[in-house]
C-alpha cells in the first residue's frame, strides 16, 4: 500500500518536463506513505526508449504502453488506458499535472475509476504519516485543506508548485499490452499551432506580463525583448484588458477567467492587480511589479516595485539583464 | 437542436471571502452570489445555438433553494426551461456529476454545456465527469464551436495553439472565455421568465469522498518593497533578483 502512481505527460513522442516535477512529488508522498512511486507513460510506438530516465526523477517503476492510437494522446482514448492500468495495481493515489493536458484527463479518469479528485493541488506532503493537501479555492482567496474518504484518490498538481529532484537513479521499466477502446466518438482535426517557439504561459519559469498599461498592441515588441532576454523558459502574458481590446490572444491571459500560473519570476508591467488577475498568479515565488501609480493593488503582492513609466524602465531593464545574462 | 447548460451558483468574484477559525466553508451572511462565470460562456452559447437552429434550452442546477434566483436569471436572459435539483453540494466534483448525469439520462438533448470550471471550487472537473458517466464523447476548454448534422466541431484553447476537435452528438461541451459574452436581460426577458418553468426535484447525494478538512487564508505574501522610482531603480532591482531572491 501506499504507492503513488505519476501520469507522464508527452507530446510529439517525447515526455514533457512538467512529468519531471510530477514524478519527484509522487516520490516525496509515496517515502512518506511507506510506498513506492510509479510512473505511466503511454504514447506511440518508441515512447517508451528513453522512459527510464524518469527514474533520475524518483520512479522505481516506469510503465510503459505504446500504440500508435496513443500518440496524439486523445482523451478519450488515453482516459480508458489510464484507467485500465490504475486498476491492475493498488494505488494510494493517482497524480496528474494539472495542464490542460492533465485536467482534461484527470476527471474522466476519476469517474471511470470511481475515485474522487482533487485539482490543482499547491501543496502534497505526509506529516506524521497523514496525506496533507491543500488546494486553492474562490480565486485563491481561500486554501482548503482537503482529504479523502476513499483510496484511490486523483489529484491533478500546479505546474512550478512542487520543484525537481535529479539523481542517477534508474527507473526500472515494465512494458505492458494496451488495449485500446473501440468506440471513440470524438476526433481532433486540425491543430493550429501558436507562433513558434513561445513556452505555454502555464509551463513557464518566467512571465512577463503586460496590462493596459501598456496603451496599445503596438508596444508589446517592448515586452518581448524582455522575455527574449530572460531566456528560453520564459513566456509572455496578459491580464484580461488587454485581451478584451484584442492585443493579445486569449491563450496569454492569466487570472480568474484566464491561466492559473505559479511561474519562478512574474512581471506585471501596466497591471493594476485586480482580484481576478491576482487569482491567477499570486503563488507565483518572485513579483516585480512595475506600475506608475504608487496605489496600485499590485504593490502589495510584489515582493519588488518600480514605480514609474513602463516605457522608459522596459528598455533598460531589458539591457540590465541581457548585459548580466552575457557576462554568464 | 435542443440544449442543456449545466451551471452553479457561486460567491461574486469581487465578493471577500470570510470565514472563522477552523470552518469548512464560508461565511455566507452579505455575501453576493451569481452564476459562475464561465457558466455565463456557456449559457450565451446555448442561446446562439438555439436561435440559429431552433430548439430550446433548459438550464440545471443542482444547489440551494436559493439557487432558483440564478435560474430565474437565466431563464430572463433566454433560457426556455429551468430544472432545480434541490440538494447540498461539496466539493467532491464526482458526487455532484452523478446527480446530474442521474437528470440528463432521463432527457433527450444531444448537446450538454458546461462552463471549464466552477467560481468557487476551481475544480474543473463535473462536465468531463458527467460525460464519462454518460458513456459520451467531450471537449473541454472550449472557446467556440458549431453543429453541423450529427457532429459538433468545436475548437479548443491548448497549450500550443487550438486544436479543432469533432465529436458524434450527443456530446458535452465545457467553455472556456471565447466568443461567448454574455447578453444583458432585457425587461422583457425578466418579465418572461416569471411564466417559464422552473421544476424543483429533490436530489439524493451521497456523502462526499472528497472532504474539506479546514479553510485557511493564503499565506501573506512577505512585505514587499518599492525598490525606487523610475529608470534609476533598475539596476538596484537587477541585482535583487540575482542577489537576493537569486530568480536570474
Ligand atoms: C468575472 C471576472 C473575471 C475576470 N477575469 C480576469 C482574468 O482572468 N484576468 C485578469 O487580468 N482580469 C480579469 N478580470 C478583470 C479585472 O477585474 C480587471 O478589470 C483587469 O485585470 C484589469 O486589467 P489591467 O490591470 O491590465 O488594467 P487596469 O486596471 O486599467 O490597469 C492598468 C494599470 O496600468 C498602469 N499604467 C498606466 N500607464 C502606465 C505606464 N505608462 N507605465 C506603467 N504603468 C502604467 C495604471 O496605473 C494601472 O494600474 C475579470 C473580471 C471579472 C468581473
Ligand atoms: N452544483 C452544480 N450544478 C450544476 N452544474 C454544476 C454544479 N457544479 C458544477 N457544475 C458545472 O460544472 C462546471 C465545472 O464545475 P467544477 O468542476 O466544480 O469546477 C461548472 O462550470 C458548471 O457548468
Amino acid at each position: 500500500m501506499g504507492d503513488v502512481l505519476a501520469i507522464a505527460e508527452q507530446r510529439d513522442g517525447k515526455i514533457r518536463p512538467v512529468t519531471h516535477e510530477l514524478v519527484g512529488a509522487a516520490a516525496s508522498v509515496a517515502h512518506g506513505l511507506g510506498g513506492s512511486a510509479h510512473a505511466l507513460v503511454l504514447g506511440g510506438v518508441g515512447i517508451g526508449d528513453g522512459a527510464g530516465e524518469l527514474g533520475g526523477y524518483g520512479a522505481e517503476v516506469v510503465r510503459v504502453g505504446e500504440d500508435a492510437a496513443l500518440e496524439g494522446c486523445a482523451p478519450e482514448t488515453c482516459a480508458g488506458v489510464i484507467a485500465e492500468a490504475v486498476a491492475s495495481h493498488s494505488y494510494e493515489l493517482i497524480l496528474f499535472a494539472a495542464t490542460a493536458l492533465g485536467k482534461d484527463l484527470a476527471p474522466r479518469v476519476a469517474a471511470l475509476i470511481d475515485a474522487p479528485l482533487a485539482s490543482d493541488v499547491t501543496r502534497l506532503e505526509v506529516e506524521s504519516g497523514k496525506l496533507v493537501v491543500e488546494r486553492p479555492v474562490y480565486g485563491g482567496k481561500a486554501i482548503a485543506r482537503v482529504g479523502f474518504a476513499a483510496a484511490p484518490a486523483v489529484l491533478s498538481l500546479r505546474t512550478n508548485a512542487f520543484g525537481t529532484n535529479e539523481s542517477q537513479a534508474e527507473g526500472r521499466t515494465e512494458r505492458f499490452a494496451v488495449v485500446i477502446p473501440e468506440t471513440v466518438r470524438s476526433r481532433t482535426v486540425e491543430f493550429r499551432a501558436a507562433e513558434s517557439g513561445s513556452v505555454d504561459v502555464s509551463e513557464a519559469s518566467v512571465i512577463v506580463s503586460g496590462g493596459r498599461g501598456m496603451k496599445g498592441a503596438e508596444h508589446w515588441n517592448l515586452l518581448e525583448d524582455l522575455r527574449s532576454a530572460l531566456g528560453a523558459q520564459a513566456a509572455l502574458g496578459a491580464s484580461r484588458a488587454v485581451v478584451d481590446a484584442g492585443w493579445r490572444p486569449h491563450g496569454e491571459q492569466v487570472g480568474q477567467t484566464g491561466k492559473t500560473v505559479a511561474p519562478a519570476l512574474y512581471f506585471a508591467v501596466g497591471i493594476s492587480g485586480a482580484v481576478q488577475h491576482l487569482a491567477g498568479m499570486r503563488t507565483s515565488q518572485t513579483i516585480v511589479a512595475i506600475n506608475k501609480d504608487p496605489d496600485a493593488p499590485i504593490f502589495a503582492v510584489a515582493d519588488y516595485g518600480i514605480v514609474g513609466d513602463a516605457f522608459g524602465v522596459l528598455p533598460k531593464l531589458t539591457a540590465e539583464i541581457t548585459a548580466l545574462r552575457s557576462e554568464g | 437542436m435542443d440544449i442543456i447548460v449545466c451551471m452553479k451558483r457561486v460567491p461574486d468574484t469581487e465578493t471577500r471571502v470570510r470565514f472563522s477559525d477552523g470552518a469548512t466553508a464560508i461565511d455566507r451572511d452579505g455575501v453576493k452570489f451569481i452564476l459562475s462565470p464561465y457558466d455565463e460562456f456557456a449559457l450565451e452559447a446555448a442561446l446562439r445555438t438555439s436561435e440559429a437552429a431552433g430548439g430550446e434550452v433548459t438550464v440545471v442546477t443542482l444547489g440551494d433553494e436559493d439557487s432558483q434566483e440564478t435560474l430565474r436569471a437565466a431563464l430572463a436572459a433566454g433560457a426556455d426551461a429551468a430544472v432545480l435539483l434541490r440538494g447540498s453540494v461539496t466539493m467532491d466534483g464526482l458526487a455532484t456529476a452523478k446527480v446530474l448525469a442521474g437528470e440528463l439520462k432521463t432527457r433527450e438533448e444531444q448537446l450538454v454545456l458546461f462552463g471549464v470550471k466552477a467560481g468557487d471550487d476551481d475544480q474543473q472537473q463535473v462536465g468531463p465527469m458527467v460525460a464519462t458517466l454518460l458513456g459520451r464523447p467531450c471537449a473541454s476548454d472550449v472557446t467556440s464551436f458549431e453543429v453541423r448534422g450529427d457532429v459538433v466541431r468545436c475548437d479548443r484553447a491548448v497549450e500550443g495553439g487550438t486544436e479543432v476537435v469533432e465529436m458524434d452528438l450527443p456530446a458535452v461541451v465545457t467553455l472556456t472565455k471565447g466568443d461567448f459574452e454574455l447578453r444583458y436581460a432585457s425587461l422583457k426577458g425578466i418579465m418572461a421568465a416569471k411564466r417559464k418553468p422552473l421544476d424543483v426535484k429533490d436530489a439524493d447525494l451521497g456523502p462526499g469522498r472528497l472532504v474539506v478538512e479546514r479553510l485557511e487564508y493564503p499565506p501573506e505574501r512577505a512585505e514587499g518593497r518599492i525598490v525606487g522610482e523610475g529608470v534609476g531603480a533598475v539596476p538596484e532591482l537587477v541585482r535583487l533578483l540575482r542577489d537576493e531572491a537569486k530568480v536570474i
